[in-house]
């Protein structure tokens, strides 16, 4: 399994490179570094000799890919790309535009990101698994189809209602909770509950009638009947059975995602005033900041990749017949 | 045996309901006392705090050599004390000694430095005499912290050895000082050096004497951790004792007594500068531009831009008073209500960031926040619920009235308008011809109709590029822009469509139609895409069909549109100034030649390309004139021509609304300056009993929850219980 690890973790250094390439690149088609100097320094008195020294300061004087200026290697070194992204793969996020330090920003704003993240994530999981296995349970039945259609209605209804609609019921109109806002040390609970609450209904329809597809699938297998036919309750048969058989394809979805939990929603966070990387990103994007958006994209692909060899991992433990080479 | 099971069915549901009764309750036990909803914390200590928002975005840069933007003046000018200030109350806008004791005292120099009277020709030089307070003390900071030998406490050798300290707070020891006039010397100083790539370089550069010689000298220094900028001399600056300092600029430029209220100008102590270059500072955000030290009535204790900045009261703030005097109608507006009384009021300031408006408006109306806004009233969103229009104005909601809410409008000292290209081809040129068209569609742009659809009536139609409350700027009759108004019935009325037909005609366009070529004369506006919305197009599309004439649209990106305007290419352009400082000057610089961008080659403010020999001689005349009825009389000529052009094709200045809660005071809104925070005044018991009484939490839907989850769950159980307890059923056959 060790070298299966080692030989992904070395697959993911070109993947890493490709993403920081097609970053660089779809960033600087919409931007020159003169637009980027020119929104960072505001809009009045913008001289040329302003524009050149805000980017001699943020290094941005420098040719985007070929320096035809210098010699040998220097041609690729002394430029934009090169310089930018050779310090990230050392973890050297550097500044944003504004000047502030991106590593020290990003290790506070995970926290928040996976205080909001990793409660709707298990208690979403858990609350999907339940609702699917109990639709399962009575499959057939008049109660499954009123559960399809209620799975399908809450799966087409936009995020944003549910977050909008939960601000305006629970908090503006019944007072019960904060509408927005964060506070890691005091009550942190109270301004947590809403997201969570919003997070977890709004998953609820997709999430469970996935998981009941996979439950059906695994209920008309022999072993189940056979379980059945030696006297196993329902319930037994749903949790000792069924469920760890449909585990593969549950895991395929799930612990992929586990290390973007540190990511944050871009939503959840912008509307409920969650100080986390979601919300970092998305300002980084309005303000043009390409410091920051070439981090977060860096990071992100990082974590997906780590997603993706715990995913393979873990389908050793969930099945033993699986064997990594 | 179906009794005992019926039996057994119900006391599992009974033990069910109990557990979540039981877990319901307990949820709004750990609730506490309501209100449950209150997203400040509780209050530590019984120091007074104004509860307020940035939004939608925290400030960028808190550097005043840096920072440029009014949501960073928000707290900027409450720390700092640049050398001049605004009255709070006076209207129009009043310039006023802030860190200084008196005026500048102004002195004009010839080329050889003698002084000649201020009219003289031969005037090459103007020096400014700053003569500063004696009681200005810095705020406690770090920075000023002393060891036993009376060297900085706090100065490391490599970044291992402050590692500690992540942020201001954690620093055990603190110091400070009186401010010197040194300090302003070395602000200005710290403007001139390439690396802090300030933007008023380039622009100060043209005035301050040396100021770009320096510059360049610094950039040529090899760098370590710090450069000591009192190690090299600036020409123009010239610190004769502690507590006066002389600053020469070339020429005239009386508009420079405004620069020296501006946050540029505020004072920079060379050892806070010397402690914020530390080794691994910066690493962890420990910049000036992050944590600013000033003398002003506040100092930051707290700056998370990802939640929250907090200000405290400056302990070594100087003797300060609310103004005893106010424009006509303050006095019975309330807003002399504390005269003579000593300054700041309140002890903290919470500045918690808001980005979304539904939160915020919320907040606002359950009085968690004492203020709608801050800086952008935050009002748009939600206006249609907050406020009825009627055609004399607003009036606010039942519900806005009912919590005895006030409003401050606040018009802006700036400007929104759509200009013409003045070397386009179709809608520039100075010939008689070229105005009528632009007259008429002038007169066919119904400015007043577009600002009650689109800003809800929140701006008022300008006649004029100078806006209310600065000279230059005439009310009634005198006032109107006689090509688009007539003076009818005491108030302006726009000229008919009929006669911008006709002036259309006359331009060689007969109802909407080349004369010559018989082609529809069609016209394209160049706007940012996100600041025009479909149905502002369909109306503008609308008001311009009204004389036959078609609009095409080419909505870009801020970068795009710019690069038009850098390349003249364009027509009709969108575009908006708000005032650095209340004179006529910093208006009509908006169409002064040289500041053509195909002029400069810059990023130059006439966007319009309008050159106009009268008009420019009379700018270089009025704007080295002091304020009188001479210069007045320039610039009421300068108006007149941009009337009789027809630059541009509709301007309006902005009005905002922002609203207080019954328990702020003082609440009139300044268009320039943001330091008027020290003179808010917050009623904490009033806001306390208001909070508590508008924030009573509705239970029933926890009830209500707790019943729709047991009615879902117990049908399961009991047909689940009956499935198992089911006996083998004959399927026939």
């Amino acid at each position: 399994m060790f070298a299966y690890i080692v030989r992904r973790l070395v697959y993911a250094i070109p993947i890493l490179i490709g993403v920081n390439l097609l970053t660089f690149i779809l960033f600087f088609v919409v931007n020159s570094p003169d637009d980027m100097a020119v929104s960072q320094l505001g809009q009045k008195y913008v001289t040329p000799e302003a524009v050149q020294a805000w980017k001699r300061k943020n290094g941005y004087d420098l040719p985007l890919f070929l320096n035809s200026q210098e010699q040998g290697a220097g041609a690729l070194t002394e430029t934009i790309f090169f310089t930018k992204s050779v310090k990230l793969f050392a973890f050297d996020f550097g500044r944003s535009e504004s000047g502030r330090d991106i590593t020290t920003d990003v290790s506070t704003r995970m926290w928040p990101s996976l205080a909001v993240a990793l409660p709707t994530f298990v208690v979403g999981i858990w609350v999907n698994i339940c609702v699917a296995l109990m639709v399962v349970m009575f499959h057939a039945t008049r109660l499954d189809r009123w559960a399809v259609f209620v799975f399908v209605a809450l799966m087409s209804i936009s995020y944003l209602f549910y977050i909008i609609g939960g601000q305006y019921l629970v908090a503006k109109t019944w007072k019960l909770v904060p509408i927005s806002g964060f506070n890691g040390e005091i009550q942190p609970w109270k301004f947590l509950l809403l997201p969570v609450l919003v997070g977890v209904i709004a998953g609820i329809g997709a999430g469970a009638r996935w998981y009941r597809t996979l439950f059906l699938e695994e209920s008309n297998q022999d072993y189940v009947r056979t379980a059945r036919a030696k006297g196993a309750s329902e319930i037994r048969i749903l949790f000792r059975h069924i469920l760890p058989n449909a585990l593969i394809p549950i895991l395929t979805g799930v612990v992929v995602v586990i290390p973007s939990l540190f990511m944050g929603g871009l939503l959840i966070e912008s509307f409920f005033g969650i100080p986390g990387l979601g919300s970092y990103m998305l300002d980084a994007i309005n303000s043009q900041d390409f410091a920051i958006v070439r981090a977060m994209v860096f990071i992100g692909s990082i974590l997906y990749i780590v997603g993706l060899i715990l995913t393979d991992i873990s389908y050793t433990w969930a099945d033993p017949r699986l064997r990594l080479d | 045996m179906r009794a005992e099971k019926a039996n057994n069915h119900t006391t599992a549901a009974h033990r069910c309901m109990r557990v979540l009764s039981t877990l319901a309750l307990l949820s709004l036990a750990a609730c506490g006392e309501p209100p449950w909803n209150n997203p400040n914390p509780p209050a530590q200590d019984d120091r007074l705090t104004y509860q307020s928002m940035m939004s939608p975005a925290p400030p960028k840069h808190l550097d005043p050599a840096l920072s440029y933007a009014t949501d960073e003046s928000l707290f900027i000018m409450q720390i700092y004390e640049p050398p001049m200030s605004y009255h709070f109350l006076k209207r129009p806008y009043e310039l006023i000694p802030g860190a200084l004791e008196s005026a500048p005292q102004v002195t004009y120099l010839d080329a050889r430095g003698q002084p000649v009277e201020e009219d003289d020709a031969a005037v090459a030089f103007t020096r400014y005499t700053l003569r500063l307070r004696d009681d200005l003390r810095y705020q406690p900071h770090p920075a000023f912290a002393r060891d036993e030998q009376g060297g900085p406490l706090y100065l490391f050798e490599n970044a291992a050895q402050g590692a500690e300290f992540r942020q201001i707070p954690d620093f055990p020891v603190t110091g400070d000082r009186a401010v010197t006039a040194n300090d302003y010397a070395y602000a200005i100083k710290r403007l001139a050096d390439p690396v802090n790539a300030s933007p008023m370089l380039g622009f100060m550069s043209q005035y301050i004497v040396g100021m770009k010689e320096f510059s360049e000298r610094v950039a040529a220094l090899p760098r370590g951790d710090w450069l000591d900028l009192d190690e090299y001399a600036m020409e123009g600056l010239e610190v004769v004792d502690d507590l006066t300092l002389t600053i020469t600029i070339k020429g005239r430029y009386p508009q420079f007594v405004y620069w020296l209220a501006m946050p540029f100008f505020s004072p920079v102590a060379p050892e806070v500068d010397r402690f914020y270059h530390n080794p691994g500072f910066a690493d962890r955000n420990l910049t000036l531009d992050w944590w600013p030290v000033g003398s002003g009535p506040f100092m930051m204790v707290k700056n998370d831009p990802n939640s929250e900045i907090v200000l405290e009261r400056n302990p070594n703030y100087h003797e300060d008073f609310f103004p005893v005097e106010g424009a006509p109608g303050d006095l019975e507006a309330g807003n002399l209500d504390d005269a003579g009384k000593p300054v700041p009021f309140i002890d903290r300031a919470v500045f918690r960031l808001e980005k979304s408006g539904l939160s915020l408006w919320t907040k606002f109306m359950q009085g968690y926040y004492d203020r709608s806004g801050e800086v952008h009233s935050n009002t748009t969103g939600v206006f249609d619920q907050a406020f009825v229009v009627r055609p004399d104005g607003v009036e606010m909601s039942p519900e806005l009235a009912e919590h005895n809410i006030t409003m401050s409008p606040d018009v802006k000292p700036g400007l929104y308008y759509y200009g013409f290209n003045m070397r386009d081809p179709v809608v520039g040129g100075y010939t008689e011809e070229k105005r009528k068209l632009r007259q008429a569609l002038q007169i066919a742009f119904l400015t007043e109709e577009y600002l009650n659809v689109f800003y809800k009536g929140n701006g008022i139609a300008a006649h004029n590029l100078i806006p209310p409350g600065i000279p230059g700027n005439l009310e009634g009759e005198a006032g109107i822009n006689p090509y688009v108004y007539d003076w009818v019935d005491g108030e302006p009325r726009r000229k008919s469509i009929e006669y911008a037909r006709q002036l259309l005609a006359e331009a060689g366009y007969p109802n909407g139609r080349d004369a010559r070529t018989g082609e529809p004369l069609k016209i394209f506006i160049d706007v940012q895409s996100q600041a025009i919305s479909n149905t502002s197009m369909n109306w503008i599309d609308r008001v311009f069909s009204d004389i036959g004439v078609q609009v095409e649209f080419r909505p870009a990106d801020f970068n795009r549109t710019r690069e038009k305007l850098l390349t003249g290419n364009t027509q009709i352009y969108s575009h908006g100034w708000l005032a650095d400082y209340p004179d006529p000057e910093n208006f009509l610089f908006l169409l002064h030649g040289p500041e053509s961008p195909l002029e400069c080659a810059c990023d130059g403010a006439n966007n319009s390309n309008y050159a106009n020999e009268e008009y420019d001689a009379l700018f270089r005349e009025m704007r080295v004139l002091p304020p009188g009825p001479e210069r007045d009389e320039l610039v009421a000529r300068m108006v007149e021509l941009y009337r009789r052009d027809a630059v541009w094709l509709y301007a309006f200045y902005p009005k905002e609304i922002y609203l207080n809660n019954s328990w702020v005071h003082n609440n009139k809104r300044h268009g320039i300056s943001k330091a008027t925070l020290k003179y808010t005044r917050v009623d904490a018991d009033e806001r306390e009993r208001m909070q508590t009484l508008w924030n009573q939490p509705v239970t029933w839907p926890l009830y209500a929850a707790v019943v729709l989850l047991l009615s879902l769950l117990l049908p399961g159980i009991v047909a689940y219980r009956r499935r198992q307890n089911a006996t083998a059923r004959h399927t026939g056959g």
